[in-house]
């Protein structure tokens, strides 16, 4: 049973990790992102790892998939991209041969232990242990062991939130650093035509 | 507490008023600036008589002790401490520093009587002082070069204080550029003490001196005379001293005659321990070297017309006496005369800073004459300094002289002989000194309508014009008429007021020196050894380094004798040619241009030595500078190489981020399967 | 000989390979911005995946707790990558990542 869910599971997910590389569209790529995401969930559940399985779903496909696909339509990059070219030259020659060497290096790395890769054991708690749910056991690793990384992740978040306003932020000055942006006639935000209006005046006295 | 505590006081006072005065000086003003810093003197004066007062209790062998204030730089095993070393020596230093240097301090609130910069110039006195008083007490080499590039630095600053005439900035430049090559000498010597005893201060170095070999003590001993030379103005380095009177006078007096020229005769005192480990070269060096600038200036002195570099050029030959008496091992005949050197010599300063004073900034001598009558006390102060510089007994020059000639009479007579050469061209060209100025006729007519001053304006117009033909025909008489100072004649000196007695700040301090200078030579009488008082006061710091002379005392008496008859021949020589002038005066041209040594030096520089400089420069440009700059061409050239890597393109980068974990990864499966 | 030995854990580790390394290749080749971090996405999937397996592998609950942090890390890069994006993107709507090259002094 195991091996046909591994099966399925492991062609969905190369199968939607080639659609994320492969489509023109982002959008594509984001929708192929989920069929990865969920064959990865899937692959967790087959390992018991029920609880990351959720977590993986909710979080991932839920979203930041999501956050992808509003940022996508927010700003209207929907267009397709044209693959059959790079700009920079040997670099996608470079690319596929760095990533071969890294899909092939590990695994060259697997087989001279015989397929069978260890390390050592932490003794943080046994996960076929079926009377202790994984949840439980995550739970009471995190807030234990693991308390103080835990704190300084909330800290990181916090970060990442305040962080993330100051850069979406729309700047009033935002229109006059862009030298080359032309004005926008369709415009009917206030702040663009006050920037133009500064730009004028600036020309005007210049 | 004890007496010998306040030595700290002695340098600390000066510094003080140079700090009030760096703070307020403006706000003081005149002559409020000028007293602050008297004051400080006059205080540190009594802070050393103190010290004096308290090492006279202790016994002779307890008179040497050093005071530590604080460590001043630990370098790995070495300790350099800032503290002061208080010998007999150093406090007979202070002494005659302090004291001296209070009256011309007294003196110059008379004398920059009027100067815009009047706050300014007693800041730099009172650092002067304090430097000066650094380098006397400082207990190790390093101080004592504190002190020493202090006083440099002052002398600088003093000697170009009228910086706005191009001329006297230029003299200051002149003397701070030579006595650089003194201080090349005298840091050489700290370097050489510090890598052979691995100390500097004076303690262990007098103390170590004997274990030095021969070569070190005499590359020591060597270094240091050059530092001497610089400082204390001798041939070959001679040349920024006669310049150096471009400052104001009572500069010349403290500064240029008193207390840091002697600072070279110091210095060597100071170290006799590592002279005496020397090679046996190095002390009749010294000697002749002394008494070569002895005769040189002497024989320049004589054709000076400028009041102030006759005395510039006798200071220079007064100084070669000291070395002189420090190359025949005569340490406490060079401290002597030194000390007596710094009463007549300061005195006779600071009398030509009241005659120009009073002529008005009138240096020129020939265009002086007959100023007794004017500046009574300043002429008869004067001629006490002239009696004793010309060595008259039994004013204080002659004992000091005299015993110099005795000791390089014991060592070799051809010192002696050089020696008492000089002796009657120093009598004879201060006695012309004295005579052009003090006595004669006027040669200087004075113009009573521009005076403002109403007991002046009373000179009769008739009077003045009569003054004014007999100008022409006695100066006619006077001076050669053939020589390139012709035109001169034609230009009349005239004065817009009468010479004047300067005022008791300026004359009290000349009252004074007068009464050192008859008496200065009671410090150390000839013949009985009971006498030698400052012999007897300094033997703990010489010990037997000091050459002990065996000569009869007929020889003695015989020798003062003739000492003393060649004075008084200088003095009647000078008569006879400048009052009677039963002869026309002998000045040659080339006597004047001071062996024209100044051109000599100006044209090699200018010639051979440019070229020199230029070869100098280009290597530097091209070798030193060209490996400097390949050095940089080459990083910036290599750097703009890899600037090429930052292409900008984020996905570059992630490729290099993806190449560095292939590697990585290729050397962990190579260290698994190997 | 896999397919006999039923499922065994390494194929889980292969897997993840596979998966890091069309994400490290996307990640190169891509220009867009929001398909590179997608890319980035799919390499940190690769990597938890690579976790939970060996969490499996070695009977240690640890390996699990790890991918919560690595889930956590992600988000918050997700967060200020979108931001940065769409920063750039409202200046400059067609921008692609090639064109932050600009930004080169």
């Amino acid at each position: 049973m195991e091996t046909f869910v591994f099966f399925v599971a492991a062609a969905i997910c190369l199968a939607g990790a080639l659609g994320v590389v492969l489509s023109k569209n982002p959008v594509h790529s984001a929708l192929s992102l989920v069929g990865t995401l969920f064959g990865v969930a899937v692959l967790f559940v087959a390992q018991n790892a029920n609880f990351l399985a959720a977590v993986q779903v909710i979080i991932y496909a839920g979203a930041i998939v999501v956050l992808f696909l509003f940022v996508i339509m927010l700003l209207g990059v929907d267009r397709a991209e044209n693959l059959s070219v790079d700009p920079l030259v040997g670099q996608r020659a470079a690319a596929i041969v760095a990533g071969v060497a890294i899909f092939a290096l590990p695994v060259a790395a697997l087989a001279t232990t015989g397929w069978d890769a260890t390390g050592a054991i932490a003794n943080l708690g046994s996960v076929s242990d079926s009377a202790v749910p994984d949840v439980e056991g995550i739970g009471r690793v995190l807030f234990t062991r693991y308390i103080f990384a835990l704190e300084i992740t909330s800290i990181l978040l916090a970060i990442a939130v305040v962080g993330a306003v100051m850069l979406a932020k729309k700047s009033p000055k935002a229109a006059d650093m862009i030298v080359d942006l032309p004005a926008r006639p369709t415009s009917t935000d206030a702040d663009a035509d006050a920037a133009s209006a500064d730009a004028t005046s600036e020309e005007g006295t210049a | 507490m004890e007496l010998l505590d306040l030595v700290w006081l002695i340098p600390a006072l000066p510094l003080a008023g140079f700090l009030l005065l760096v703070l307020g000086g403006r706000l003081l003003g005149e002559p409020g600036a000028g007293w602050l810093a008297t004051a400080m003197m006059a205080g540190s004066f009594g802070a050393t008589v103190a010290v004096f007062v308290g090492l006279l209790d202790r016994p002779e062998e307890e008179r040497v002790f050093g005071q530590t204030l604080f460590e001043w730089m630990p370098i790995g095993g070495w300790d350099i401490d800032f503290g002061f070393y208080v010998d007999p020596l150093s406090v007979a230093m202070c002494l005659f520093i302090t004291g001296v240097g209070t009256l011309i301090h007294l003196y110059s609130v008379g004398y920059m009587h009027g100067d815009a910069d009047f706050s300014k110039f007693f800041l730099y006195l009172n650092l002067f002082a304090f430097s000066m008083l650094m380098l006397v007490l400082g207990d190790n080499l390093l101080l004592t070069f504190l002190g020493w590039e202090g006083v440099g630095a002052c002398s600088y600053f003093l000697i170009s204080f009228w910086f706005t005439d191009p001329e006297k900035a230029s003299a200051g430049k002149k003397a701070f550029v030579t006595n650089r090559i003194g201080d090349w000498g005298f840091m050489v010597a700290i370097f050489a003490c510090l890598a052979a005893l691995g100390s500097i201060s004076y303690d262990e170095i007098l103390s170590g001196a004997g274990s030095l070999s021969g070569t070190t003590a005499t590359l020591i001993a060597a270094c240091l005379f050059v530092g001497a030379i610089g400082k204390s103005a001798q041939f070959p380095l001679y040349v920024w001293l006669p310049d150096a009177m471009a400052g104001p006078t009572p500069v010349s007096a403290l500064i240029h005659a008193a207390t840091m020229v002697t600072s070279g005769v110091y210095l060597l005192t100071r170290v006799n321990p590592i002279i005496a480990e020397a090679d046996t070269w190095i002390q009749p060096t010294i000697a002749w070297v002394g008494a070569g600038t002895a005769l040189f200036a002497a024989t320049i002195a004589v054709s000076q017309k400028d009041i102030k570099k006759v005395l510039a050029y006798s200071t220079v030959s007064q100084l070669g006496y000291m070395f002189l008496a420090v190359g025949v091992g005569a340490y406490v005949p060079a401290v002597f005369h030194m000390i007596t050197h710094a009463f007549f010599k300061a005195l006779l300063f600071l009398g030509s800073g009241s005659v120009i004073h009073g002529m008005h900034e009138e240096q020129d001598m020939t265009r002086m004459g007959g100023l007794r009558k004017y500046m009574p006390i300043t002429a008869a102060t004067f001629i006490v300094g002239w009696l004793a510089i010309a060595g008259v007994p039994p004013f204080s020059g002659f004992f000091s002289k005299d015993e110099i000639l005795l000791y390089a009479w014991a060592e070799n007579p051809a010192l002696w002989a050089v020696g008492l050469v000089t002796a009657l061209l120093t009598a004879f060209y201060m006695s012309r000194q004295v005579f052009l100025v003090f006595f004669g006729e006027e040669r200087f007519t004075v113009d009573a309508d521009h005076d403002d001053h109403a007991e002046v304006a009373a000179v009769d117009e008739g009077d003045a014009d009569t003054a004014l033909d007999t100008e022409g025909s006695e100066a006619e008489a006077l001076e050669h008429p053939d020589t390139a100072d012709a035109p001169q004649h034609d230009d009349v000196h005239v004065l817009h007021a009468e010479p004047h007695e300067s005022p008791w700040t300026m004359t009290l301090p000349l009252v004074a020196l007068a009464g050192l200078a008859m008496v200065g030579g009671a410090i150390q009488l000839p013949f009985t050894s009971d006498l030698h008082f400052l012999e007897d006061w300094l033997h703990p710091v010489l010990g037997d380094n000091e050459a002990h002379i065996d000569v009869a005392t007929g020889t003695k008496v015989g020798l003062a004798v003739v000492a003393a008859l060649i004075a008084l021949t200088g003095i009647a020589i000078a008569w006879a040619i400048y009052v009677r002038k039963l002869r026309r005066p002998v000045e040659p041209a080339i006597l004047e241009e001071g062996w024209r040594y100044d051109r000599a030096i100006t044209s090699f520089m200018g010639g051979p030595g440019r070229a020199g400089f230029e070869a100098a420069s280009t290597f530097d440009r091209t070798v030193v500078d060209g490996a400097v700059n390949g050095v940089g061409a080459l990083v910036r050239r290599s750097g703009g190489g890899l600037r090429g890597l930052q292409s900008g393109f984020v996905r570059n980068y992630a490729l290099g981020i993806a190449g560095g974990a292939v590697l990585l990864l290729a050397y962990f499966l190579a260290q698994v399967t190997l | 000989m896999l397919l006999a030995a039923g499922v065994e854990p390494s194929w889980y580790l292969v897997l993840a390979s596979a998966l890091f390394a069309i994400g490290a290749t996307g990640l190169l080749v891509r220009r867009n911005p929001l398909v590179m971090f997608m890319c980035v996405e799919l390499m940190l999937n690769a990597v938890t995946l690579t976790f939970v397996t060996f969490s499996r592998m070695l009977d240690d609950i640890g390996g699990q707790a790890v991918v919560v942090f690595v889930l956590v890390v992600a988000a918050a890069e997700v967060v200020v990558g979108l931001g940065i994006i769409v920063a750039i993107m409202r200046r400059r709507p067609d921008a692609t990542a090639d064109d932050l090259a600009l930004l080169k002094g």
